[in-house]
């Protein structure tokens, strides 16, 4: 069986009449790179946060506690934008291993 | 000599479709000139710029420009009109597909001449031909009166919630656009009451139901989503003669999907598009004087292809002549095949010839038409054959 869609699911043309949806498709089965963060050298400015064009860099009382991998393509958006260098764009094998 | 109607009026088929447009009054047009397409726009900025009608008149960059701004302005919820021809309508071919996936009812009058090389700006149907397989439903007109006939009837087929497909509405270059007739239109009130308020199908500027539209589909959507189009397309054959009824009740005019012309006792039937259907007429007029069972159609809707209507033609008949004004170099005229497969719905298939005749606008006259009926009567004809040309 072909694994498509079926077509009475679907709005006409595809289009997307539920705002927001795209939380629930997880961009972040595709990237070859990684952020990691060291919380130590992390000075809560919050640049990444608002950089990362996927809403990924979790914050709790105005602190960084992490990054959210399920929307994560691994741009290095993040990366290249923190002022104290503390997120490192790693190989996703490398992590893995 | 027969006495016009009071309201009568000599007019070109650019004006024709423009007087039109001026009637419906869209919310946006947006276009670039090319001839024999120009007049279209020309007259309808006129209208702009007068205060006749209150479009958004966009002067765009390019045909690509322009379809790309009347999809999105569409899509937005306007009632949207343009037009173009050949080179215009090839650079606008990256957008086609994409119109009509997004399932926008947008109108597009298209004033056919040959695509170039070699640059030639007469009239064939190579420019639509080119764009008959990007999903959008094709109308066609057999002289100045059906332009303006079908540029009415066009927002009401592609406006119907179960179609939502754009429409083109072809009209033969120079042969139609530039050649004055005696037409008789509708009443203003009238057109604007038959054709209605733009109803569109999830507005962009709804903003109390936000909407995302053009998304990406993978593999998993893309092919369902090309299945919607075929059952809108499907659904557009019955709108179509709908519409073409309700027009008749306005008009007095009676459109069909497959326009026929002395086809029920014939022998040989010829398949043929836009204004050379008239010429055909006349040569089967002066055929049949001469005792010949001879009869011509016109696929009126190219788009939907009206398989069953021409199945049901094609019943019965000893020959069907199909003429093909464009050519798919290296095989046979793009409508050849299309036939061909209407006629399997039968049991008995007829004999099938292909003909191909006047492209870049060489000009082909009744008794060039009737020498084509006569080729297949007497044997001579080929498989394909090239109308005029010397071997």
């Amino acid at each position: 069986m072909v694994n498509i869609a079926n077509y009475k699911d679907m709005v006409v043309g595809d289009r997307v009449i539920r705002p927001g949806c795209s939380e629930e498709f997880n961009t972040g089965d595709w990237r070859s790179m990684l952020p990691v963060i060291d919380l130590d050298k992390c000075i809560d400015c919050l640049t990444c946060w608002i950089y990362c064009p996927d809403d990924c860099i979790v914050i709790e009382d105005d602190r960084v506690v992490g990054i959210k991998m399920s929307h994560c393509k691994g741009c290095g958006i993040c990366a290249n934008s923190c002022p104290k260098k503390a997120i490192t764009m790693t190989f996703e094998q490398e992590e893995s291993q | 000599m027969m006495k016009p109607k009071h309201n009568d009026i000599a007019i070109n088929g650019d004006s024709a479709v423009a007087l039109a447009w001026k009637q419906i009054n869209p919310d946006v047009c947006a276009a670039y000139p090319i001839t024999p397409q120009t007049i279209i726009v020309e007259k309808f900025a006129e209208y702009v710029a007068n205060g006749e009608v209150d479009t958004e008149f966009v002067c765009v960059e390019s045909e690509h420009s322009a379809l790309t701004l009347c999809t999105t302005s569409c899509s937005a919820g306007a009632r949207t009109f343009t037009a173009t021809a050949s080179q215009g309508l090839a650079y606008m071919w990256e957008m086609l597909p994409i119109t009509s996936s997004m399932r926008v009812p947008l109108i597009m009058a298209v004033a056919n001449r040959t695509v170039s090389g070699p640059i030639n700006i007469n009239n064939d149907h190579g420019d639509v031909m080119s764009a008959r397989d990007t999903g959008w439903l094709s109308l066609f007109a057999e002289n100045v009166q059906q332009a303006y006939d079908m540029a009415i009837i066009a927002p009401k087929i592609t406006e119907n919630h179960d179609v939502q497909l754009p429409c083109l509405v072809n009209l033969d270059g120079f042969i139609l656009t530039h050649a004055i007739e005696r037409m008789t239109p509708i009443d203003t009130q009238a057109v604007k009451k038959f054709v209605g308020e733009f109803e569109p199908l999830y507005p962009l500027l709804d903003t109390d139901h936000p909407v995302s539209h053009n998304l990406m589909d993978g593999p998993l959507f893309y092919f369902p989503h090309k299945y919607q189009m075929v059952l809108a397309m499907e659904k557009a054959k019955k709108v179509a003669q709908d519409v073409f009824d309700e027009f008749a009740k306005i008009s007095g005019r009676q459109y069909h999907l497959v326009e026929e012309y002395m086809c029920e006792d014939a022998d040989c039937i010829a398949v043929v598009l836009g204004s050379s259907f008239g010429t055909m007429k006349e040569a089967v007029d002066q055929l049949r004087r001469e005792g010949m069972k001879v009869g011509v159609a016109m696929p009126r809707v190219y788009r939907p292809w009206p398989v069953e209507d021409l199945a049901k033609l094609m019943k019965g008949k000893k020959a069907v002549i199909v003429m093909d004004r464009h050519l798919s170099v290296g095989s046979y005229g793009p409508m050849f095949p299309e036939v061909c497969a209407a006629a399997l719905e039968n049991k008995e298939v007829p004999e099938m010839y292909n003909y191909i005749y006047g492209l870049g606008g060489a000009d082909t006259m009744v008794s060039d038409f009737m020498s084509v009926y006569k080729d297949v009567k007497d044997g001579r004809a080929k498989r394909v054959n090239y109308l005029g040309v010397s071997e």
